[in-house]
């Protein structure tokens, strides 16, 4: 069989990958196994983001606030528009986007390294040789753990991201509190938190299954967890663009 | 008994070894050696699964390994106890965790019984003061004999040791070497030693497979090894033995 032709290697990664997911779904049902990590997961995945999404969440509104109000001219349009655009565009792209690619850096750089170093140190063949299944005790707690906690993250980024618009709007004398409120509620669509809410778990399970993946088949040492880690962060920063796309594409 | 017959293992294009066949009997202790990359820690992950091959079989009592389902395969590899290359110690807990965890997972002992067990196999292998040590704060030595610990919580019937001296001092390998013939003889235990080490092999081992040019190159008694008519097996001899004296 030729397998030399262009995109055959990215290819035979993506069949690899599928196979590690697929096992992970089939050992989900071992609970038992991975219940102790899974609360583990949690906290690192979730709880320990929270500073950096609250950042995240803060600077991006106000950003965003500074910089629709130059964009805008407000004799022409009435001030509260301002509320309307920052909060709509935050809770429908920003606030998950963002965050995602910032946890890409952060949960899925932690996740590579962790499970390549144990790759490399043997601790995978370890577990796998005392009886433990490996995938269910490794893989599928950190995956879940995306799934749930994003969402969580995304309301945290949404809301501060709105605090940051608020604050920035008054500081900065461009609106009053109130009027930026007003704006907002006059575009919130429940609809729109849902979609981010959808993008925020696809986001979730992208970056960690990737991660995942890369780490769970390091080889070659330090460097080789090295090269898995920047594998992990750059794939994920595409594969959360290209899906940000793909759902808009599909759900707007 | 451990039966390894024509098996053939490659990693894409590169052949690491084929057509390697044999029995390791109950009670004996089998040594493996050859050059770095030969395929020795390979070898070693088969005969439990953690590696499948591409051709042959490995029958453990009759049974072939690589046919097992899931749960068939569970049983057969905690039947086996490993010292890995480098300990394989989990780093995310203690010392004494990385011992209790098989205990934890797989059976029912209360608190109590599993401090009392994990002390006794740290006193084993002369370390009962380490348990509330990180992993990072033991020296090489000290993590192979925490992972020989952990290998023989569970009291199996087959020890692997991947390279359990390469990378210590001469007295520390002379220890380790004395607790591989303590644990045969003690637990009753089959053991396979991997090693380049032939003062090692010629401590601790019952028999010899060496393998070179991608096979099995020779086989037998550890005793027989030097009157063999193997050039490629003399030449490795004499190289060690070299580095000795
Ligand atoms: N997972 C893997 N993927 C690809 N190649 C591998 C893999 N594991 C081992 N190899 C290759 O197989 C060959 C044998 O490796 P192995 O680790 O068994 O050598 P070894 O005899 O144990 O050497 P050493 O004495 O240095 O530990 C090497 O060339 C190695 O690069
Ligand atoms: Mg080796």
């Amino acid at each position: 069989m030729n397998t030399n032709f262009p995109g055959a290697a990215g290819i035979r990664q993506f069949g690899h990958y599928a196979q590690l997911l697929y096992q992970a779904l089939r050992s989900s049902t071992e609970i038992s196994t991975y219940r102790k990590n899974l609360f583990q997961e949690f906290v690192k995945v979730g709880y320990e983001s929270i500073p950096i999404i609250f950042l995240v969440g803060i600077f991006t509104g106000a950003v965003l606030t500074l910089q629709t109000a130059y964009q805008l001219d407000t004799d022409i349009y009435p001030s509260t528009i301002i509320g309307s655009i920052v909060a709509q565009s935050i809770v429908i792209e920003l606030a998950a986007v963002i965050s995602a690619l910032v946890l890409a850096g952060k949960v899925g750089a932690r996740i590579s390294t962790e499970l390549g170093t144990m790759r490399v140190s043997e601790q995978i063949d370890a577990l796998e040789s005392m009886g433990f299944n490996s995938v269910s005790f490794l893989v599928v707690p950190r995956i879940l753990a995306g799934i749930f906690m994003f969402p969580i993250l995304y309301i945290t980024a949404a809301v501060f991201g709105i605090i940051g618009g608020v604050s920035a709007g008054a500081l900065d004398g461009i609106l009053p509190a109130a009027e930026f409120m007003e704006g907002a509620r006059a575009f919130f669509f429940e609809s729109d938190i849902i979609f981010g809410l959808i993008k925020s778990v696809v986001f979730g399970f992208v970056i960690t299954s990737i991660s995942c993946y890369k780490g769970y088949y390091a080889f070659g040492g330090a460097e080789g967890v090295g090269n898995a880690t920047t594998q992990a962060t750059v794939l994920s920063c595409i594969f959360v663009l290209l899906a940000d796309f793909t759902l808009a594409a599909i759900l707007l | 008994m451990i039966e390894i017959k024509n098996l053939k293992k490659s990693f894409g294009d590169l052949l690491v070894w084929e057509d390697v066949s044999f029995t390791i009997q109950d009670g004996e202790t089998t040594a493996v050696i050859g050059r770095s990359g030969c395929g020795k820690s390979v070898l070693l992950k088969h005969l439990n699964a953690l590696l499948y091959p591409d051709e042959g079989n490995v029958l453990i009592d009759g049974e072939d390994v690589f046919d097992l389902s899931y749960t068939g395969l569970r049983k057969v590899r905690q039947r086996f106890g490993i010292l890995f290359q480098g300990g394989a110690l989990f780093d995310s807990i203690s010392t004494f965790e990385n011992v209790a965890f098989p205990l934890r997972y797989f059976t029912e002992q209360g608190e109590e019984e599993i401090a009392h067990n994990v002390y006794e196999a740290l006193s084993m292998v002369n370390l009962e003061d380490v348990g509330e040590k990180s992993t990072s704060e033991l020296s090489g030595g000290m993590r192979k004999r925490v992972g020989l610990a952990r290998a023989i919580i569970l009291q199996p019937d087959y020890l692997l040791y991947d390279e359990p001296t390469s990378g210590l001092d001469p007295k520390t390998s002379d220890e380790i070497n004395e607790l591989i013939v303590t644990m045969a003889d003690n637990l009753d235990i089959t053991s396979v030693v991997i090693t380049h080490d032939m003062h090692s092999v010629l401590e601790v081992s019952d028999r010899v497979a060496f393998l070179d040019e991608q096979k099995l190159s020779w086989f037998g008694n550890t005793d027989d090894m030097k009157h063999s008519d193997n050039q490629n097996l003399l030449e490795f001899i004499k190289a060690s033995e070299y580095k000795i004296t």
